[in-house]
């Protein structure tokens, strides 16, 4: 990979983060966190898994940071949200792990510096099909346990957004007899509610 | 689903129709006689002008877009100094020629009176006033209503019919 | 054929595409008067020909204006730029004729995916900056509309790729050879067609600048060029999924006796047209009825075209 383009992405990503941790304005942050994201994406590129790359974009940074800026549009900050951010994260609270973390940093880029450098990983690229093959050969189980999990992730959301009554007014005997009409039996609280009385 | 389906179809279709749109400027739009349009000031078949300055139209006018200054030749024939319609007011109601005596306030089929500048659609008399007598040939205000001169009434002089009797129903 | 430098397959596409797009605006008035009964602009020049350019100039005469009570004035300022920016990217892995492509990558149907979903960041983020109640509800419901009908966007196109074998564009137009993917894939091409206009916001799903309700929802602030940046970013864009339901569906540019180019050009037009007519004959849905066939309809319908594509191929192939 280009040494340059690898450099730069890199910075941009650390730069990028950290501006993200402590940016103040919520929607500024999760732009940086998708800049961040993005440049992730670049050196994935670089690095042979074009895949990875493309799936990066497509779901971190083009739906989940979507979804987050979504929810903080409704959510309405204003400046005072800004100003609880401010006295959420005095010096005096972050300065310590800051320092620690710093010092796990130096060490462990001394340690990577020390390490022989190890015979280049292979440049060739991976392309999708291999990804393919991998996954569903010898990580079919790793696969289908992480689709479990999501499914119990996506029932349990279901779970949640479940709303017993549409309408809290009507009793459960009534509201099957009154089966809301035309656009109103799309949502799925009037529905449900008649199928359960 | 069959119903978008056939939705868009139609509309497809109509790229074969022919056209509504009627090419203005080249195809030049009919408009009746009544038209209430660019307003005129006329003259008498004699070639006088028939407007008296009797403000009748200034008065009646829901804009206030007319402005005139009566004044009297040396017969004594009263006309106006100046008549001045603001076209960038006018709405084009046709009052004024509803309430003029001597039909000398006219309004025309003709509405391309566009101007770059707003000074522009203010009309002077020179530019209202036409060479004919409009909508009513023939029609002369003084031959009908009569006019007094020096020692005569109306219907006086030699060869006149006295005037009409406005108290009698009789014709 | 000789296939040319990517410089020069860059300069030409780019110029091809903003030029595409630019004719469109005049295209799209014609054919929506023609589907009218009417006439559309005819006044300037040649069957109205240069009334892009008067409506360039006006454009640009335009007071520029920056809304003083904007949320973010540089992130104003840059949304109308991120749309252009991610529908002229995805031009880079479309092949336009064999040879003729700026990068014919291996993932060039993700990376087309990628970009348009990283578009939705202009809408949302200019509906945001605007601090303007109809721009905010403009935003807002882009965000959801987008993120909803790239969901089975993406899972729609996975039944040609399941055919062709690859994500590379021009190895799917090369799978082609024999049938174009529109037949078996019909419904695929359906959904990919529905999500399509979704994804540009064209009139049936224009409800993230819905006029009558929004005014110009997540654009009412703009004017001047950022406002024809939007404007632009949205021809481009139809032009794109026109582009791409060529490639993926009808063969890109294979047919008889025209050269490529031309075949393919006439594709795009044809399927412009069409997003036209779309607009001229369909009303709005519902934000709600939206959503619902997004999440209740496409997507099911895109799951098992999925299914039974791939039960098809593994047992015509194994």
């Amino acid at each position: 990979m280009n040494a340059l383009a690898f450099y730069l992405a890199a910075v941009i990503a650390v730069a990028a983060t950290l501006l993200a941790i402590a940016g103040k304005n919520a929607v500024q942050s999760l732009l940086y966190l998708a800049v961040s994201l993005l440049a992730v994406s670049i050196i994935f590129f670089g690095y042979g898994a074009p895949f990875i790359a493309a799936l990066e974009v497509i779901i971190y940074a083009g739906s989940i940071i979507v979804l987050f800026i979504f929810v903080v549009m409704m959510l309405n900050l204003g400046r005072r949200a800004a100003q609880a951010e401010e006295q959420l994260l005095p010096p005096h609270i972050w300065i310590g792990p800051a320092i620690l973390a710093a010092l796990l940093a130096v060490e462990m880029i001394y340690l990577a510096s020390m390490a022989a450098p190890a015979a280049a990983p292979a440049q060739a690229a991976v392309s999708p099909r291999a990804v393919g093959l991998a996954l569903y050969g010898p990580y079919l189980l790793g696969v289908e346990l992480s689709s479990m999990l999501l499914l119990a992730a996506l029932v349990g959301a279901y779970h949640l957004g479940w709303r017993r009554q549409a309408f809290p007014e009507v009793k459960d005997g009534e509201s099957s007899s009154s089966a809301a009409p035309g656009g109103d039996s799309l949502r799925a609280g009037g529905r449900r509610s008649a199928g359960a009385a | 689903m069959f119903g978008i389906a056939r939705t868009i179809w139609d509309i497809f279709l109509h790229g074969f129709r022919r056209r509504v749109t009627r090419q203005y400027p080249e195809q030049p739009a009919y408009l009746p006689p009544r038209w209430r349009g660019r307003i005129i000031l006329s003259r008498d078949p004699d070639g006088g002008e028939r407007c008296v300055a009797c403000y009748l139209c200034a008065i009646a006018c829901p804009v206030d877009c007319i402005a005139l200054q009566a004044t009297e030749d040396s017969t004594g024939r009263r006309y106006p100094e100046f008549f001045r319609i603001n076209f960038s007011r006018c709405i084009f109601c046709g009052y004024c020629e509803e309430a003029c005596p001597t039909y000398a306030i006219q309004l025309t089929p003709d509405f391309e009176m566009s101007e770059y500048r707003r000074p522009n659609l203010v009309y002077e008399k020179e530019d209202l006033l036409i060479a004919g007598p409009g909508k009513y040939p023939g029609y002369n205000f003084w031959r009908v209503a009569g006019v007094s001169i020096g020692g005569k009434d109306k219907g006086e002089a030699e060869n006149e019919a006295p005037p009409a009797d406005l108290h009698q129903l009789l014709p | 054929m000789i296939s040319p430098h990517p410089i020069f397959s860059l300069v030409g596409i780019l110029l091809v595409v903003l030029g595409i797009a630019s004719g469109l605006i005049w295209l799209e008035r014609r054919l929506l008067a023609l589907w009218q009964d009417r006439y559309g602009p005819n006044r300037v020049g040649p069957f109205g020909l240069l009334q892009v350019l008067a409506d360039m100039i006006k454009i640009f005469a335009k007071e520029d204006w920056v809304p003083p009570f904007a949320t973010s004035k540089v992130i104003f300022v840059l949304a109308p730029a991120v749309i252009i920016l991610t529908v002229l990217m995805s031009f880079t892995v479309i092949p336009v004729a064999p040879g003729i492509v700026i990068s014919d990558l291996n993932i060039g149907l993700l990376f087309f995916l990628a970009m348009s979903s990283l578009g939705v960041y202009s809408i949302v983020l200019a509906g945001w900056a605007s601090n303007n109640k109809y721009s905010l509800l403009g935003g807002l419901r882009a965000a959801a509309q987008m993120l909803s009908y790239e969901v089975f966007m993406g899972l729609s196109l996975m039944g040609v790729v399941l055919l062709a074998g690859t994500f590379r564009l021009s190895g799917i137009v090369a799978a082609q050879r024999r049938l174009w993917f529109v037949v078996p894939q019909f419904l695929g091409f359906l959904l990919f067609l529905i999500a399509g206009l979704a994804e540009t916001r064209r009139l049936p799903f224009d409800l993230p600048e819905a006029e009558s309700e929004l005014v110009a929802g997540f654009h009412s602030e703009y004017s001047g060029m950022k406002f024809g940046m939007f404007f632009v970013g949205e021809y481009i864009g139809i032009t794109l999924i026109s582009a791409m339901i060529a490639i993926l569906f009808f063969g890109g540019w294979r047919g008889p006796l025209l050269p490529p180019l031309v075949w393919f050009l006439l594709k795009v037009f044809v399927f412009l047209g069409f997003f036209i007519l779309m607009r001229a004959s369909l009303p709005r849905p519902r934000f709600d009825q939206l959503m619902a066939w997004a999440w209740k309809l496409m997507l099911p319908l895109a799951l098992g075209n999925l299914l039974v594509t791939g039960a098809v191929v593994l047992a015509m192939h194994g």
